[in-house]
């Protein structure tokens, strides 16, 4: 077996290398500023990749080709972005509150980065790994929505205003749902660490351990996690045919770029932890007893099974965002108070039960 | 200890992967003094009024609900943990518990502070 099936041998390698040379404290120090730099890169990364991604998936739905003029096949649209977006001029309104307004994409970012360090990528490859980790990440990741309420009311600018209280609106609300339905499955797992909840799967994934109740939850945390990342038919705080860019309606230059970058970041996390809960993470496709299929299964990385399965739930999310009409304010609280939010409470009455009497496999 | 080690220097990280990019647009960006370009964005003509106005009060009303059912769902965190090493018990506890929440939401709901008007 190489790197690629276990990444705890090349973290154990460093750690020897590390270890031989410094004292104990400092290779923590020199580890953790390493996980920290490398989720950086990844960061960019994901933002170059995502923001493609987006643009090609609309053409091919809108039967559009799509950015093809810069690279190949417009592979590299996003960077040439990226430096247009770098080379203009930072604007401040004159009333805004100048402090506030330039914390905010601080706020968004440090929450999407705390956030993105939990994330299980592969077998040894997760930089910090608590023991309450889907509560940090579910605590940390709605801090990001104080970053956008800042950045509203901070601009001075009605556009901006009415995005952002909405966006508080909207994304208080669909955490709920999207709590609640982690937690469906958190009562099969019985621990909160994204390490172990992706250990107790080795066995078959929860969406198929858990029957119906699991799908329910699957469901509502797509539609209630599309609403918490302000995308979809749910991006009434950024509508840009009734309020131009929403909260960020008076940034410029890189900070709206930070913002793009904060909610393509919070798209990937959302998916990520997803597909930890519910499909296993970099778990393998196992069926209980069927160990000629698992041992086949195995061959393919831990990575590439991580991947791919964030790769088809932000495929999912994308392919709403292109297919349902934007939902009216109204609409949208009702959906979530009045239909998510009692579904899910029973739902997790009807896991219970279900774990009580040990129905699940 | 060792875990708020590491939440300190990725704060700090994240800290400094913004404020590089700042950085970087400081030095690159160009700038050139204009009255007009820092009006509030808003139609072409001259903006009526700030905008640091008492906005719509349902929104508030919202996020009083969600006050309480968050806090709820902090409630819920241990129990979930707890729930098939406890068994009955657990599973009892949480009807009760669902049961006054859900005249709570009942209430909510008959008062019409779920309505959006």
């Amino acid at each position: 077996m190489n790197t690629l099936y276990d990444f705890s041998k090349l973290t154990g390698a460093i750690h020897h290398w590390l270890s031989a040379r410094f004292s104990e404290h400092t290779v923590n120090l020199i580890e953790f500023t390493l996980a920290g730099v490398s989720i950086m890169i990844f960061f960019g990364i994901l933002g170059l990749v995502l923001v493609y991604v987006e643009r090609k998936v609309s053409a091919f739905i809108q039967l559009r080709l799509g950015p093809m003029r810069v690279g190949k096949w417009g592979t590299a649209q996003t960077i040439a972005d990226v430096i247009k977006l770098l080379f203009k001029e930072p604007l401040i309104n004159k009333d805004a509150d100048r402090l506030l307004f330039n914390l905010a994409p601080y706020i968004l970012m440090t929450a999407a980065f705390m956030a993105m360090t939990a994330v299980p990528f592969a077998p040894g490859l997760q930089a910090f790994d608590p023991d309450i980790g889907l509560l940090f990440v579910s605590a940390v990741s709605s801090l990001g929505v104080i970053g956008i309420l800042l950045a509203g009311w901070s601009s001075n600018n009605k556009y901006a205003l009415i995005g952002a209280m909405r966006a508080g609106a909207q994304i208080i609300s669909y955490e709920l749902s999207v709590a609640l339905s982690l937690l469906t499955i958190v009562v099969l797992t019985g621990s909160l660490q994204l390490s172990t909840i992706i250990e107790s799967q080795r066995d078959g994934w929860w969406i198929f351990k858990g029957h119906l109740p699991a799908w329910i939850a699957f469901l509502i945390f797509l539609i209630a996690g599309t609403a918490e990342t302000n995308r979809g038919p749910f991006d009434l705080a950024e509508a840009e045919s009734e309020l131009t860019a929403g909260f960020h309606t008076e940034y410029s230059g890189l900070k709206f770029a930070f913002f793009f970058l904060a909610e393509f970041a919070n798209m990937f996390i959302v998916c990520a932890i997803g597909a930890t809960v519910f499909f296993g993470g970099w778990m393998p496709l196992h069926i209980g007893p069927w160990h000629g299929f698992n041992a086949v299964m195995d061959f393919i990385p831990p990575v590439v099974w991580f991947f791919g399965k964030v790769a088809v739930l932000i495929f999912v999310m994308m392919w709403f965002r292109w297919t349902f009409p934007r939902l009216r304010i109204d609409q949208l609280l009702r959906l979530e108070w009045k239909y998510l939010l009692p579904v899910n409470l029973m739902n997790i009455l009807f896991m219970a039960f279900i774990a009580m009497m040990g129905w699940h496999f | 200890m060792m875990d708020s080690t590491a939440l300190l220097i990725f704060f700090i990280c994240s800290l400094i992967m913004v404020g590089a990019g700042m950085l970087v647009s400081h030095l690159v960006a160009p700038r050139s003094k204009n009255i007009q370009k820092e009006e509030p964005y808003e139609c072409g003509i001259p903006t009526q009024g700030t905008s640091w106005i008492q906005f719509r009060v349902g929104y508030y009303l919202f996020a009083i609900i969600f006050l309480i059912f968050d806090v709820e769902t902090v409630f819920i965190f241990p129990w979930a943990v707890a729930m098939k090493e406890v068994g009955l018990a657990a599973f009892v506890e949480i009807v009760i518990f669902f049961g006054v929440l859900g005249l709570g939401l009942l209430y909510a709901w008959k008062k019409g502070a779920l309505k959006w008007e």
